[in-house]
């Protein structure tokens, strides 16, 4: 049984007229998507457009309602991950899934059912007897793709592999899978950066609710037309207003970040690769100031809590607002329309205030820890954001960078940090790098050369006058 | 939070029919008559007035205010498996104090002991807090623990320093008769009922409309959410809850005494520190389900009696009833996790 693997090595992936329905919702409708040697093909795709589940579809983790998968031109029912590893597909999934106690040898052993795994280890430029757990992010990221290699894959699908790494990371992180490529790999990437697109892809299709909105070469199309084919209108335009540092109050700092003060009315921008300590000076800021809206990077964990109801989340950090709390009691009924008043201006989508966030999708989910943060009594001085678009789909990202924007013109000082040095400097008018602990400022108009020659402290860089 | 939603109280109705179907087959497999025990169990628990008065709620009260104590520590994130020593804690204390106060008026009498009681049970949990708070020591194996420490000061209580003045039996002298509480008149309730019932209303308004009952039930739900978001000192809610349920099970031992046995002995419950752990869990930690549930579970101790007599069947048969109940009402709220309960995620963000 099986498909015995042509002599060069080479295979091509194809997924015919797929269509899956998750109860009244059609995940996948009639899709085609193929992934040929020596081509990565990127996938694009708003939140929900069934990338997840087309890319589920093609690992055997989900079955699909109709359509055809063929390997080497014949087909194959892919019943189990396990199945679709033996016909030569490899996943890198979203998260890690390493075992942080065993060695880098040890896991791809694991990974490859075989102790021998010297080939695998070569020119991978990672210590075998290294502990995964202490890997930094981007050497995890390259585990998890050595052990998707070992199993012998010829096909590498790659879910949002650079969500956690710096430019430089990234760019390393694509020449890898450009090498696999090069050598007679095939390649899907899953990816919210159009800029990553651009640099790797050789092929790209776009889905929209389920359906192939655009599927053509990457010479054939540009940013706008990527957008429009995702999100099925023009590009959210970004909404201009005057530079708020013109407003900015110069006199007083409003908080420091390390050393550096931040006036009010300034919308500043954070870039720091993971672990150079820039969360603790963040979260050191939230702790020891009054008046600090907080918006955490993990929203389902630190931001809310799924369980309570959307009323109840907006009432969390803030159950002494005396526009609903007298004494020791909470009236829930003040928080309700209070809530439904934000739902309504901050686009919150629910049943109702009474639904569990964790019914709410993830930008719903943003909108309310946002609507908590900005709509405080008294307003806050200060606004302190890790990530605040990860995992949301253009349309919502913009949104909330208007909001942002909006924020810190109201005489907020914004703090946003974000792993995405593009959102960094898309976003704000100052950019602070945090590496090692020490805050530094970008020269004014630096580009992601410069800062991202910061994040990874290249001498030289900050003699940029 | 605002009623018992229709879902848990199908699925805790579900849960009690499956625990019996399961006791069935067990005394069917064991060569007894089922339908006869049974029977005999629904006799004994509601076949008259005075079985469901006299053993069906009077069994209900201890497992009301501890099921309740130990609602109150789950909601916090706190597993508090130490009622049934925290029990025993308040029952010697409340033993003690009613020995003492017998020229006390009765109101007053009482008062003592039950705030004796109390505050012994939430004594009995101050290791576990500590140890929990400073080491990170989980609860749910030093609560457990002290339960064994709790029958053994019970023993040495009984056999030594609160023995009774003639010294033949393991059993204390009876409390003072100011210190019994008032029963119904032609049965065995005595106020505790009532103290249950308003206890639960207490924490039903505390848990649902104050500020201290909402950063309780966030601390439990989304622990670090509460400390981030919510800048609640989870770990000193999670210390006050476990004190406050302790508390809780100590009076529930300081009412038996003062209502049911009037003395200390050994075995003086037959497992309600354990039992009303079904309860609260059957409950879904809702301080009125609490009480439906605490007279369930009475009644199933009450039957157990009642078959015991009829049927021959020992007991603590009723514990797989038991048993069976709480595995059902996890496995429904694992399933409910699991399902898509929540509203389908729509395909693409709506314009």
């Amino acid at each position: 049984m099986g498909v015995p693997r042509p002599p060069d090595g080479t295979l091509t992936l194809s997924l015919i007229n797929i269509s899956k329905q998750f109860g009244p919702v059609a995940a996948l409708r009639g899709v085609d998507f193929a992934v040929t040697p020596g081509e990565i093909h990127a996938l694009l795709g708003e939140n929900g457009a069934g990338k997840s589940t087309l890319m589920h579809v093609a690992f055997g983790m989900t079955a699909p309602d109709a359509g055809r998968i063929q390997v080497g031109g014949r087909d194959v029912v892919l019943r189990s991950p396990r199945d679709a590893r033996y016909h030569g597909i490899g996943m890198v999934h979203q998260h890690f899934t390493s075992i942080a106690e065993l060695t880098v040898r040890e896991n791809i052993a694991l990974a490859a059912g075989r102790l021998q795994v010297g080939e695998v280890l070569r020119g991978l430029d990672l210590d075998p007897e290294a502990l995964a757990g202490d890997l930094s992010v981007a050497l995890r990221q390259r585990l998890e793709i050595a052990k998707a290699l070992a199993t012998g894959a010829r096909v590498l699908l790659l879910d949002e592999p650079s969500a956690v790494l710096a430019p430089a990371e990234v760019e390393d992180l694509l020449s890898r899978v450009k090498a696999f490529v090069r050598a007679g790999g095939a390649a899907a990437l899953i990816t919210h950066k159009l800029g990553e697109v651009f640099a790797a892809a050789d092929r790209v299709t776009v889905l929209r609710q389920g359906a192939v909105t655009l599927r053509a070469g990457i010479s054939e199309v540009t940013r706008d037309s990527l957008v429009t084919a995702m999100i099925g209108g023009p590009p959210p335009g970004r909404e201009q207003g005057a530079p708020s540092r013109a407003t900015a109050m110069r006199s007083t700092a409003a908080v420091h970040l390390g050393t550096v003060p931040i006036h009010a009315g300034e919308l500043i921008g954070i870039a720091a690769i993971e672990g150079q300590g820039h969360r603790e000076l963040l979260r050191r800021v939230v702790r020891e100031h009054d008046a600090v809206a907080f918006i955490p990077e993990d929203r389902t964990t630190e931001g809310m809590i799924p369980e309570m109801s959307l009323a109840e989340n907006i009432a969390l950090g803030r159950d002494e607002d005396s526009r609903w709390t007298r004494g020791p009691w909470i009236m829930w009924s003040a928080v309700r329309e209070h809530s439904r008043g934000l739902m309504q201006s901050f686009r919150i989508q629910a049943t109702s205030s009474d639904a569990p966030a964790a019914s709410l999708s993830g930008g719903n989910q943003q909108r309310l820890v946002l609507a908590r943060a900005l709509e405080s009594e008294p307003p806050p001085r200060v606004l302190v954001a890790e990530n605040p678009t990860r995992g949301l789909d253009i349309r919502s990202t913009s949104e909330i960078h208007d909001r942002l924007r909006r924020a810190a013109r109201s005489g907020i000082a914004v703090l946003a940090y974000s792993s995405d040095l593009d959102e960094v400097l898309e976003l704000a008018d100052r950019v602070l790098v945090v590496r090692e602990g020490r805050v530094v400022e970008a020269p004014p108009g630096a580009d992601r050369r410069v800062v991202g020659n910061l994040l990874l402290g290249i001498p030289g860089s900050e003699a940029v006058r | 939070m605002k009623t018992l939603p229709v879902r848990a109280t199908a699925t805790a109705g579900l849960a009690l029919l499956a625990g019996f179907a399961v006791l069935a087959i067990v005394l069917h497999l064991a060569g007894y008559d089922a339908l006869l025990a049974i029977g005999a169990l629904f006799r004994g628990a509601f076949g008259s007035t005075d079985a469901f008065v006299s053993a069906t709620l009077v069994r209900a009260v201890p497992l009301i205010i501890l099921g309740l104590g130990i609602a109150l520590a789950f909601r916090a994130g706190a597993l508090n498996i130490g009622a049934e020593g925290q029990l025993y804690a308040g029952a010697i204390a409340a033993t003690w104090i009613g020995l003492q106060v017998g020229s006390w008026p009765a109101p007053l009498a009482v008062a003592a002991v039950w705030s004796g009681a109390a505050v012994a049970g939430a004594m009995w949990i101050v290791l576990p807090v500590l140890l929990r708070l400073r080491f990170g020591v989980l609860e749910v194996i030093s609560t457990l623990l002290l339960n064994f420490a709790a029958e053994a000061a019970v023993s040495y209580a009984v056999t030594g320093p609160l023995r009774e003045s003639s010294g033949t039996y393991p059993q204390s002298d009876p409390i003072a008769a100011s210190a019994r509480l008032p029963v119904l008149p032609g049965s065995r309730l005595h106020l505790g009922i009532a103290a249950a019932v308003v206890l639960a209303i207490v924490l039903w308004v505390l848990f649902s409309r104050t500020v201290w009952g909402f950063r309780l039930r966030a601390a439990g739900l989304g622990p670090r959410a509460a400390e981030i978001s919510g800048r609640i000192p989870v770990k000193r809610v999670l210390g006050v809850a476990l004190l406050w349920s302790g508390a809780l099970a100590g009076l529930g031992g300081g009412v038996e005494v003062s209502g049911v046995t009037y003395s200390l002995f050994q075995n003086l419950s037959p497992g309600y520190g354990f039992a009303a752990i079904a309860v609260a869990l059957l409950a879904r930690l809702h301080p009125i389900g609490v009480v439906v549930s605490g007279v369930l579970f009475g009644a199933l101790e009450a039957g157990a009696q009642g078959m015991q007599r009829e049927a021959g069947v020992p007991a603590v048969a009723v514990a797989v009833a038991e048993a069976v109940v709480i595995i059902a009402v996890l496995l429904a709220e694992a399933a409910a996790r699991r399902s898509p309960s929540r509203q389908p995620a729509t395909p693409v963000a709506p314009g």
